[in-house]
């Protein structure tokens, strides 16, 4: 990875670290990783990777936009289902929480199955919907994919927004209608912006279980690397390989995800008051 | 605490290997999980029914093999015979060279030719032509699925399910544009509810052997050649002694083995 | 009404494909509209309705999600010992463990171990001059979900040891207690109440995660919902009963989990004065 020069007091902390962290039973340890490494890479299979390599890193691709966009829609959704339940009346209140219990109480692969075979199936029965600009969209797989995991994301993420927004001092509410803000400006600067740093701690954990959720998506036919390592062990017949592979690529993205939503959330100024 | 650890470490391995001792002797027959009528389907009871069911069960009777059907995920029905979680495929699984490779097969048990179904207000035949830039669903690792991608894919769209059953739906649900697969099954579906409303037969599509191979045979083992004499021996019997005929004539109105090919 | 009737029934005809117990239908129809009378015919636990299956599929499920748990739970009480008392090595084997386990989807790793564990299980067995064993997909199932369930336990057992005061464990040490007795006089007991809503969220993932068994055509609730489906092609129908299952399921497992609680925290401050 390509970071910033290193200046040499940084380099000799890591280097501190690294002989701290590396004591001999971990050399051990690595070398035996590194054996058995080796050892799957010689002798297994691997001879169908140069063919799927193109096919498995548009997988990868459509994995990450996946869970970009449900993450960013689910987010967007959790704010108002956390409002509802922290502050809104029974109306607005017992609704939402009827839908977070729904979403958290049920599994997201039947969810899926739910939308794609259950409600894809109604509309072409009407056909204005066949004709309409949106059915070259609703024929395909994708949406249905998108909407389960953003109203799943949005289900669990809801319940901890209505934590937050609960969390949030009374104090600080009140002093805001002290100094004559209207209720839509407490919202947008006070209590919005409280809320969202108390939630903020949560966001990393919950999209590394997004990022293993998606793989589900293959059951309703998108082809997300998870339904490309399936395509090889089909047309291979080989089981661990594939497998193997997969489990290392999921990994790999959670340490970065972790890594970079850690470094961004260390830059994101602790503002709780 | 050295102790405790060990002793659950002890407690765990004699816990797993205690819940999976059970009793060896049976012959499991693999069937895909997924309903694939006329030919393997649960009923409403959880018994497995259909041409396939039975055929295997006359078979086993012939044979004196005590069978128990197990119902695995088509999806990994091949891993599942080679790490023995089952002895038999008997899933209408075609016989190819491909699967050769990993696994063999008995003698060939029935032959259907492959057919191409759409949507009813829709006309076109089963030609690449006729194909041109639609959507054609498969199922997955199929002989189908190698077919129409040999033969579809410059002008079409190949889309692959996991199972016959969700490629029908979406036809009816007017996601793909049509289906290929054995004709008896898509007959099935064509018959149902579902498939008269939506749907008709667009036509076969031209044969190519190598690719679709000489018919469905039961896939066995490599090293388990007793038993796959004994499913032979087993198919020759009942095809002599008319079980097969009474079978096939409760579900189906004309002959499924197909011409005589040469037995491998 | 006679009107609405006429204009729902091909539509239920669609959905329910069920010709079967005609007479039954018509008595119900007087009451109810016709999709409703076709789902409730589907639904019913006599054979020619699907209703059995899923309450089979149900007992599955929760068959599964108990030894799931329980084989969870034990893995759990091990790893945290391990990673809170054992040696360097087996310290830094169960971080991978749980690192793992965390990061790789759940699907992947049931498919991983469904296939490969068992076949792994039986050429150890044949090396070490055993016979091969018949791994029931009951067994595997369990042992899978308990695989995945025990890295997460691991991490929530670990807590709560770590939040007993240091002080009972040192004054049990004091004592003479043997490790065995130290954990079963005074840890476990110790750090129930700080476990159980951990352990609790555990026992709904599990419940809900049988659900990704489906996939290795292990029959459980979703299987059996989608076997259902298929042959009725009343897709939706189903699929909301099975929902309607899961959530029940839920429901009823966090009014018992809460008894629970309350039973664990007998004798302690109550959460809301501690606030």
């Amino acid at each position: 990875m390509a970071g910033p020069v290193m200046t040499g007091e940084a380099a000799v902390e890591i280097a501190a670290r690294a002989s701290l962290w590396l004591k001999p039973h971990r050399i051990v340890l690595i070398l035996i990783a590194l054996g058995l490494v080796l050892a799957a890479a010689v002798f297994m299979r691997w001879d169908w990777l140069p063919k799927y390599y193109g096919m498995g890193l548009l997988g990868i691709w459509r994995a990450l936009w996946i869970l970009a966009v449900t993450c960013t829609l689910g987010f967007l959704l959790a704010v108002p289902l956390g409002l509802a339940q922290a502050a809104g009346s029974f109306w607005f209140a017992a609704p939402a929480k009827v839908f977070c219990t729904v979403i958290r109480g049920t599994p997201l692969l039947l969810q899926l199955w739910l939308l794609y075979y259950g409600l894809g199936s109604l509309f072409p029965q009407y056909p204005w919907i066949r004709e309409s600009w949106m059915w070259p969209y609703l024929r395909q797989a994708w949406p249905y994919g998108v909407l389960g995991l953003t109203l799943s994301f949005a289900g669990y993420e809801g319940e901890v927004m209505r934590g937050a927004f609960a969390g949030v001092p009374k104090g600080q509410l009140e002093a805001a209608r002290a100094f004559g803000m209207s209720r839509w400006r407490i919202f947008q600067r006070i209590w919005l912006p409280q809320a969202f740093y108390r939630a903020l701690p949560t966001l990393t954990g919950e999209t590394v279980l997004q990022l293993k959720s998606t793989p589900l998506v293959a059951t309703i036919s998108v082809i997300d690397i998870f339904a490309v390592s399936s395509k090889v062990r089909q047309d291979t017949y080989l089981t661990y390989e594939p497998l193997l592979l997969l489990a290392l690529i999921y990994m790999a993205i959670t340490g970065i995800l972790v890594f970079t939503l850690g470094k961004i959330e260390a830059r994101i100024p602790n503002k709780i008051g | 605490m050295k102790i405790i650890l060990k002793t659950f470490a002890a407690a765990l391995l004699l816990g797993v290997a205690a819940m999976g001792v059970a009793k060896a002797d049976p012959v499991k027959i693999g069937v895909a999980a997924e309903p694939y009528p006329p030919f393997t389907s649960p009923d409403a009871s959880g018994k497995w029914v259909g041409w396939e069911i039975e055929f295997i069960d006359a078979v086993c009777a012939e044979e004196k093999l005590d069978c128990v059907i197990t119902p695995v995920a088509w999806d990994g029905i091949i891993p599942a015979l080679t790490t023995k979680k089952i002895d038999v495929i008997a899933s209408s699984m075609s016989i190819t060279d491909e699967r050769k490779k990993t696994i063999d097969f008995s003698d060939k048990y029935y032959n259907t030719p492959t057919a191409i179904i759409g949507p009813k207000d829709q006309k076109f035949g089963s030609t690449p032509e006729d194909l041109k830039g639609k959507i054609i669903g498969v199922q997955v690792s199929t002989v189908h699925a190698d077919y129409a991608k040999k033969h579809f894919a410059d002008a079409a769209e190949i889309k692959e399910y996991q199972t016959q059953d969700e490629a029908n739906q979406d036809l009816a649900a007017g996601r793909v544009d049509a289906v290929q697969a054995d004709s008896i099954a898509l007959d099935a579906f064509l018959k149902s509810d579902q498939g008269k409303q939506c749907c008709d037969l667009k036509g076969m599509v031209a044969p190519d052997l190598a690719i679709l191979g000489p018919g469905v045979g039961a896939g066995v083992r490599k090293e388990d050649t007793e038993l796959r004499e004994k499913i032979n021996a087993g198919i020759k019997a009942i095809r002599a002694n008319g079980k097969y005929d009474e079978i096939s004539k409760k579900y189906f109105d004309f002959d499924i083995y197909g011409a005589d090919t040469q037995s491998n | 009404m006679v009107e609405i009737h006429r204009r729902v029934l091909p539509r239920a005809e669609i959905a329910g494909g069920f010709s079967a117990s005609n007479s039954r239908a018509t008595l119900i129809d007087a009451f109810v509209p016709a999709w409703a009378a076709s789902a409730i015919a589907l639904l019913s636990p006599v054979p020619p309705g699907w209703g059995g299956t899923l309450i089979v599929g149900l007992l599955h499920t929760i068959e599964i999600a108990v030894g799931a748990t329980c084989l969870g739970l034990l893995i759990g009480i091990g790893g945290a010992s391990g990673k809170l008392y054992g040696g360097p090595v087996v310290r830094d084997l169960l971080a991978v463990y749980t690192t793992v386990v965390r990061a790789v989807p759940e699907l992947v790793l049931i498919l991983l171990l469904y296939y490969a564990g068992t076949d792994l299980i039986n050429q150890m067995l044949t090396a070490m001059g055993y016979q091969r064993m018949d791994i029931s997909g009951l067994a595997a199932g369990i042992a899978v979900l308990g695989f995945c369930q025990g890295a997460y336990s691991t991490e929530v057992i670990r807590g709560a040891i770590l939040a007993i005061p240091q002080g009972q464990i040192e004054a049990a040490r004091a004592y003479g207690m043997s490790p065995g007795l130290l954990l079963r006089r005074i840890t476990l007991p110790a750090m129930l109440p700080f476990a159980i809503p951990g352990l609790a969220n555990l026992w709904l993932i599990a419940t809900k995660d049988t659900a990704l068994l489906a996939v290795v055509g292990f029959f459980e609730l979703t299987l059996a919902t989608r076997q259902a489906a298929g042959v009725t092609k009343a897709y939706l129908t189903f699929f909301v009963a099975a929902g309607a299952i899961y959530l029940l399921l839920t429901l009823v497992s966090n009014l018992i989990i809460g008894r629970i609680e309350s039973w664990a925290r007998r004798g302690m401050p109550s959460l809301k004065e501690a606030r």
